[in-house]
């Protein structure tokens, strides 16, 4: 026989597990819904056609000697940071795909969206960077062009919003291992890897 | 009875106090013994070799016929070899064309506790050798390394390592990348260990560009990396 009071607790356990689980999952959707708020998901010739030119930093690859370059384009930037940071993302891929590259990487629209989140714990924002996958089929495979790749979006993402200081990337919204079969996509990168690449 | 008890008491206090007796002479009475020398335990020196890839896992595709995964088999064959002749203790990750799990790769260049690890990869884009360390920051060593960043406890021994292998390459005219990056199976290396990728040789504006499949090509490469792991045989320590 087992006793009331043993009944009473694991009818109110059971209870309260059904409404933790309710919440999570609430919670979860609402997570999402602020996340799609928050990418904006205009095309980028109407963000940028009101947009005031702007001078920022690109800092692009170059494969001869593995290093990051800085190069100043003018530009017209939206005032939203989501936005900013993917007509980056969009200006930097257009280098690699224009002819005479220093790091050739043949398709341009390369980033569906980029969401920036709030660190917990810590100043700064991390950005997500949700690549295509026909750019990850187009990108060369090989350590070094594919950590140039990942060096220089990261690179060019803090040099132009500083407040962003970690980066994942997507692939079509879910992680992936590697880019191209070498560098690693399931981890956190840090604004600071990208220090001993960028030519001073 | 509480007599007997306080007498117990007593004699156990006592027993506490007295320094122990001992049966054994005085050190001083002891005739000179010369102490024996101390048994040098010499490490082994191991270096492991990890051909990426393998069987569906192609890698870099160069064309129709010349697959990543077959040229860094190839080079880890003939690399072994030439180690092997200067009487060098060699661990391969794979000799045919199998698909070798990175969670296996790692397993056998932890098991094997090699003095380096070395990861052969190509690549059609750059020129010359690309040399990659982890990216990992620097921890200090303890006995038990979490598995996917094992490498950190070993990241100034690669760097050192990666260092020699640099010096041996520009003694053979090959152009040299050095870089740091984020490479699964290398992050979980409990060892010194570099990536080296192969790329063409691009010569200057006027000069073809050296394949990769050039035999002369690769053999300078294997010839520096072999003379850069004999001296490293000298420069190592079994731990960070």
């Amino acid at each position: 026989m087992i006793p009331r009071f043993q009944r009473f607790l694991f009818g109110a356990m059971l209870l309260a597990a059904v409404v933790m689980a309710i919440v999570l999952i609430r919670m979860r959707e609402r997570a999402h819904d602020r996340l799609m708020m928050a990418a904006d998901n205009q095309p980028l010739s109407t963000l940028m056609s009101t947009a005031p030119v702007e001078k920022i930093t690109l800092l692009v690859a170059n494969d001869l000697d593995g290093s990051l370059i800085p190069v100043e384009r003018s530009f017209p930037m939206p005032k939203d940071p989501n936005a900013r940071a993917r007509v980056l993302m969009q200006k930097l891929l257009e280098e690699y795909a224009a002819p005479k590259s220093t790091h050739p990487i043949a398709n341009a629209s390369g980033v569906d969206e980029v969401f920036l989140m709030p660190v917990p714990q810590q100043q700064g924002e991390m950005a997500v960077v949700n690549l295509d996958s026909a750019f990850v089929q187009a990108q060369p495979s090989g350590i070094e062009p594919e950590t140039l790749t990942l060096l220089s979006m990261i690179a060019t993402l803090h040099a132009n919003l500083p407040q962003i200081t970690e980066v994942r990337f997507l692939v079509n919204g879910q992680q992936k291992d590697t880019l191209a079969g070498h560098a690693d996509l399931t981890r956190v990168y840090l604004a600071s890897d990208t220090q001993t690449a960028v030519r001073q | 009875m509480l007599l007997s008890l306080c007498a117990l008491l007593a004699a156990a206090a006592a027993a506490q106090q007295a320094p122990p007796q001992s049966n054994l002479p005085e050190m001083g009475k002891l005739p000179a013994v010369p102490s024996a020398p101390r048994a040098q335990v010499q490490p082994q020196y191991v270096v492991v070799l990890d051909a990426a890839h393998g069987d569906g896992d192609v890698g870099a595709q160069f064309s129709d016929k010349l697959l990543e995964k077959d040229l860094t088999l190839g080079f880890s064959v003939r690399l072994r070899q030439a180690l092997a002749s200067r009487g060098i203790q060699v661990v391969t990750t794979r000799d045919t064309d199998v698909q070798v799990s990175r969670v296996n790769r790692a397993e056998v260049a932890n098991h094997a506790m090699a003095a380096a690890c070395i990861l052969l990869h190509a690549t059609a884009t750059g020129s010359g050798v690309h040399l990659f360390t982890s990216s990992l920051g620097p921890t200090a060593y303890t006995k038990f390394l979490p598995w996917p960043t094992a490498q950190s406890a070993y990241v100034e021994q690669s760097l050192r390592l990666s260092s020699e292998i640099n010096s041996a390459l520009g003694h053979a005219a090959v152009p040299v990348t050095l870089g740091r990056t984020s490479l699964q199976p290398m992050d979980s290396f409990a060892c010194p260990a570099v990536a080296v990728e192969i790329a063409p040789l691009v010569g200057g504006n006027t000069t073809k560009a050296t394949p990769l499949t050039d035999v002369s090509y690769q053999n300078r490469i294997i010839d520096a990396l072999t003379a850069a792991l004999t001296q490293w045989k000298n420069d190592w320590r079994q731990q960070p």
